[in-house]
């Protein structure tokens, strides 16, 4: 981890809440977001999903589909190549399926037609013979040996004999002794939850328009959170080279995880490629929902062991993740994640993946944190209880503190928790009184934050304005962070600089947007792109001076002389610079190219304040409170965003949100109106409070905050359930039935 | 199925398209006419994100055929600014970010102005609940609201 990259400084630019540079085309309907791009003799691709959630693929027939007027390609899991590693052959399949289908609407064949009207035509002369089989769709049951098989033959060594080979992968990680643990405790609360899969619920469905041409290149556009590593993923599934397939990532409605790998994009592709013309591919609602990535659904085990002076003495947690039809590692990051909040002295985690006739499992904020985290700070909320212990002074006798070793192994440099618990315990709103039948919930969160491969240009323009060119799509205002931080470093006024998300032949590699990464990496690489820039404007300054590189420094926008020994020259300001660069050695760009560590881990606290309705067993969100620690505050205002959005999103999962599966097999709800999302009308104002503890492995202390504010709501508002209604729920989500069933029982 | 004419006015401009009798009114806004700041959330009304006015009364685009735009006037997101001048609401959801990913802020805005036009000092709770019918994933709705309320306050000269 870089432990010396922060510097304690004086802002003058980061910190305040200036105008993004893309509102004003978001709010007059300028912006262009992945289903507003067209090409010329674009084609309409639709796409033909299984009904059923596990049958064998035994032939499709598309000859009448192909044969229909207006219809210029068909094409079926057999068009595209057999691939050998297994993690490209499974974001394939998922894409179109090969030999089975895995679950309800996985796609089996798409057609491009020269209108949507002719392409659903088409997609009623498929015929696909299908060979039904045996599915199963819950975890507790896909972990059984006798249990239907998702896919055979991708158990990991390390899982254990004896469990179905739907079991791909376990995980385990801890320290210490439990049992001897558990042994000096005077209370032990050991309790079985169960969450449902959530869907990220961004407002755009996935779109990608692609043009292959006859010469082997590609373009596509689409709507996504890395527009690399779509290019990574396309360009092996269509065996084409890199250098030749140039996407460019359009304005993107919301991804939160979802949009960090491809459904459709490979398909537009192969069919533009069929067709030899462009092909536009958007997908329904009812597709996102059906084929696309909720996050996993889970079951899990925790045991607690507690003295009555609130110490904990031991923990453990058995966690049983499925990501749907294929492997997914997500399971360890709950096992990692789970008690991360608290200094152990006897800690151990197990996860296991499991697989299950539900679409693949993509990313989601925090992904797999929030529900690990949730059975835990149940538990610890119970015991809480128990003790008659305050909620708030149980988690800071407990809570990792610089130096503790963390239960998922490193040993933690500077983290904000116990700050954030000492705001929220002093916070008005902890103190506030409560009417009868209220109840007040709290819990931790965190997330490990990511840093990744980033790279980013800055090119000094001749009038005294900078560019900023980098690689990851901007969801939340990043291009704002990113430009404040360039124009604090640069010594220039904001609206001097504008930064812009480029595509893939436009610079060298960037990871996805995720992990709360950007802020934190390209945050980093900007700054260093600055420097880099700055070190080449003294060198310019010196020429003209015609003194020593070494003696010119940067100050306030401008190169000065370093000291009275170095002459006597007025300060050259980074525009007076510019303006001669051409006859001072060319144009002036600095450039940082880095593999960033040091993301720095980030803990939050919520406090919500719920009223039960006994009589409907509706949830009221009275009052919420976020408190996060943001390292440094770029924009307080979009990470205040951060804190609300994800916090909202998490009440949602808590109250409402959840995969329904029949008996069938087939999803229950797949639209806005079965699937309900939190609407304005079901929130109170979402308050905040940001904790600024400097993140030593970044120039001006940046911590990520996209992914915090997501894992405490679940856990706080099921302990505020419970101490409002006195009914502890151990099943996600808390909707009006289970709270009714749990008031009846 | 053969074409329908449709003779209507957006934004206060005459305008006349042809659209298949099973056309949306949204389809036709954004595939015949190139106005695309109506976004297509989920096609069934439930997420607001297409919200234009019809004869100055909100509507989801989505759930109306563009053939009944015929004789009528439609406001969309694209006539919202004056020239160069941005709506109040257009500055404040801007000056209070109210827009993370940004797909919802023109429905939310159409929303917003159709309200303000009906309610020019309503509650937070009137807001909330106008607004039910347009999702946003990203903000949580707070700066939402205080933008709607800013720009409230700004329309009504306090």
């Amino acid at each position: 981890m870089s432990l010396d990259e922060y510097t304690r400084r004086e802002f003058k630019q980061v910190g305040t809440r200036v105008r993004r540079p893309d509102g004003v085309d978001k709010v007059t309907g300028r912006a262009l977001y992945g289903a507003d791009a067209t090409a010329p003799g674009m084609l309409v691709g639709r796409i033909l999903r299984s009904p059923h959630p596990h049958a064998r693929i035994v032939a499709i027939d598309t000859s009448a589909a192909g044969a229909l007027k207006g219809v210029k390609a068909v094409i079926t899991g057999a068009d595209l190549p057999v691939q050998e590693d297994n993690f490209i052959r499974d974001v394939q399949d998922n894409c179109m399926a090969r030999d089975k289908a895995l679950y309800d609407g996985h796609a089996v064949a798409a057609v491009a037609a020269v209108d949507a009207a002719t392409a659903k035509a088409a997609l009623k002369l498929i015929k696909v013979t299908y060979e039904i089989l045996p599915h199963v769709t819950d975890v507790d049951i896909a972990v059984k040996p006798g249990a239907p098989v998702v896919l055979a033959g991708r158990t990991l060594e390390n899982v254990p004999a004896g469990m179905s080979e739907n079991v791909t992968s376990h995980c385990e990680f801890g320290h210490g002794d439990p049992e001897a643990g558990f042994a000096r405790a005077d209370h032990i609360v050991e309790r079985s939850f169960r969450t449902a899969a959530t869907h990220q619920g961004y407002i755009e469905p996935h779109a990608a328009l692609a043009s292959v041409t006859s010469d082997g290149k590609a373009e596509l556009w689409c709507c996504t959170q890395g527009q690399f590593f779509v290019r990574t993923l396309c360009a092996a599934i269509m065996e084409m080279e890199a250098s030749q397939l140039r996407v460019t990532a359009s304005e993107i409605g919301g991804g939160f995880g979802g949009k960090t790998t491809v459904f459709i994009e490979p398909v537009a592709l192969a069919l533009s490629r069929k067709a030899g013309r462009p092909v536009k591919i958007v997908m329904t609602r009812d597709e996102v929902f059906r084929a696309t990535g909720p996050t996993v659904h889970t079951s899990m085990d925790i045991r607690i062991g507690m003295t009555k002076d609130g110490t904990i003495t031991a923990a453990d947690a058995h966690l049983r993740y499925s990501g749907g039809a294929f492997p997914c590692g997500t399971v360890d990051m709950g096992a990692q994640a789970a008690f991360a909040a608290y200094d152990l002295e006897h800690v151990r985690t197990y996860g296991w993946n499991v697989l299950t006739n539900r679409p693949k499992e993509a990313a989601y904020r925090a992904p797999g944190a929030p529900q690990a985290i949730y059975a835990v700070e149940s538990v610890i909320d119970e015991l809480c209880q128990h003790f008659g212990l305050d909620p708030i002074e149980v988690r800071l006798k407990n809570a990792a503190r610089k130096g503790t070793k963390s239960s998922y192994g490193p040993t933690f440099s500077d983290i904000g928790l116990v700050a954030t618990l000492e705001a929220a315990k002093q916070h008005p709103h902890y103190c506030a009184p409560l009417a009868p039948g209220q109840g007040r919930g709290i819990s931790c969160g965190f997330w490990f934050n990511f840093g990744g491969n980033t790279c980013v240009s800055l090119n000094v323009n001749t009038d005294g304005t900078v560019g900023i060119t980098e690689g990851n799509p901007d969801i939340g205002g990043s291009r704002a962070s990113i430009s404040l931080m360039a124009a604090e470093e640069l010594g220039i006024p904001y609206d001097r600089v504008r930064t812009i998300v480029a595509d893939t032949s436009a610079l060298g590699y960037n990871d996805v947007t995720d992990g709360s990464r950007v802020t934190f990496a390209v945050g980093l690489a900007t700054i260093k792109a600055a420097r880099d820039a700055v070190k080449k404007m003294c060198a310019r300054a010196a020429k003209i001076w015609g003194i020593d590189e070494e003696a010119v420094e940067w100050k306030d926008g401008a190169a000065v002389p370093a000291g009275p020994n170095a002459g006597k020259f007025p300060p050259m300001a980074l525009a007076e610079i510019a303006a001669v660069s051409f006859e001072t050695g060319g144009p002036i760009a600095g450039h940082h190219e880095v593999n960033v560590d040091g993301a720095g881990v980030s803990f939050g606290v919520h406090i919500v304040d719920v009223e039960v309705d006994r009589e409907t067993g509706a949830t009221k969100v009275l009052r919420y409170t976020v408190f996060q620690d943001a390292g440094k505050a770029v924009h307080p205002s979009y990470v205040e965003g951060q804190m609300q959005g994800g916090a909202v999103q998490g009440i949602g999962w808590a109250l409402n949100e959840e995969y329904i599966y029949g008996a069938d097999g087939r999803l229950q709800n797949p639209g806005f109106l079965d699937y309900r999302v939190p609407v304005a009308s079901d929130l109170p104002a979402i308050d905040t409070v940001i904790l600024e503890i400097p993140n030593p492995g970044h120039p001006y202390g940046v911590r990520g905050v996209g992914e915090t504010g997501i894992v405490p709501p679940l856990a706080a508002l099921s302990n505020a359930v419970s101490r409002s209604a006195g009914i502890r729920l151990a099943e996600l989500p808390m909707s009006p039935p289970r709270v009714l069933a749990a008031l009846d029982g | 199925m053969k074409s329908i004419p449709v003779s209507t006015t957006i934004n206060g401009d005459p305008c006349e398209f042809l659209c298949a009798p099973d056309e949306t009114l949204l389809d036709a806004l954004r595939g015949r006419l190139g106005l695309t700041g109506a976004k297509e959330g989920c096609g069934t009304g439930d997420c607001g994100a297409c919200s234009v006015t019809l004869n100055g009364r909100l509507v989801c685009s989505c759930l109306v055929l563009g053939a009944e735009a015929e004789g009528a006037e439609i406001a969309t997101i694209e006539g919202m600014a004056d020239g160069d001048e941005l709506h109040p609401l257009q500055r404040h959801f801007i000056d209070h970010a109210a827009l993370q990913c940004g797909i919802c802020t023109p429905g939310i805005l159409v929303a917003a102005k159709a309200l303000l036009e009906k309610d020019p000092n309503p509650t937070d709770e009137d807001v909330r609940y106008w607004l039910a019918g347009n999702l946003c994933r990203c903000t949580g709705y707070d700066k939402i609201i205080r933008a709607v309320q800013a720009a409230a306050a700004e329309m009504r000269g306090a």
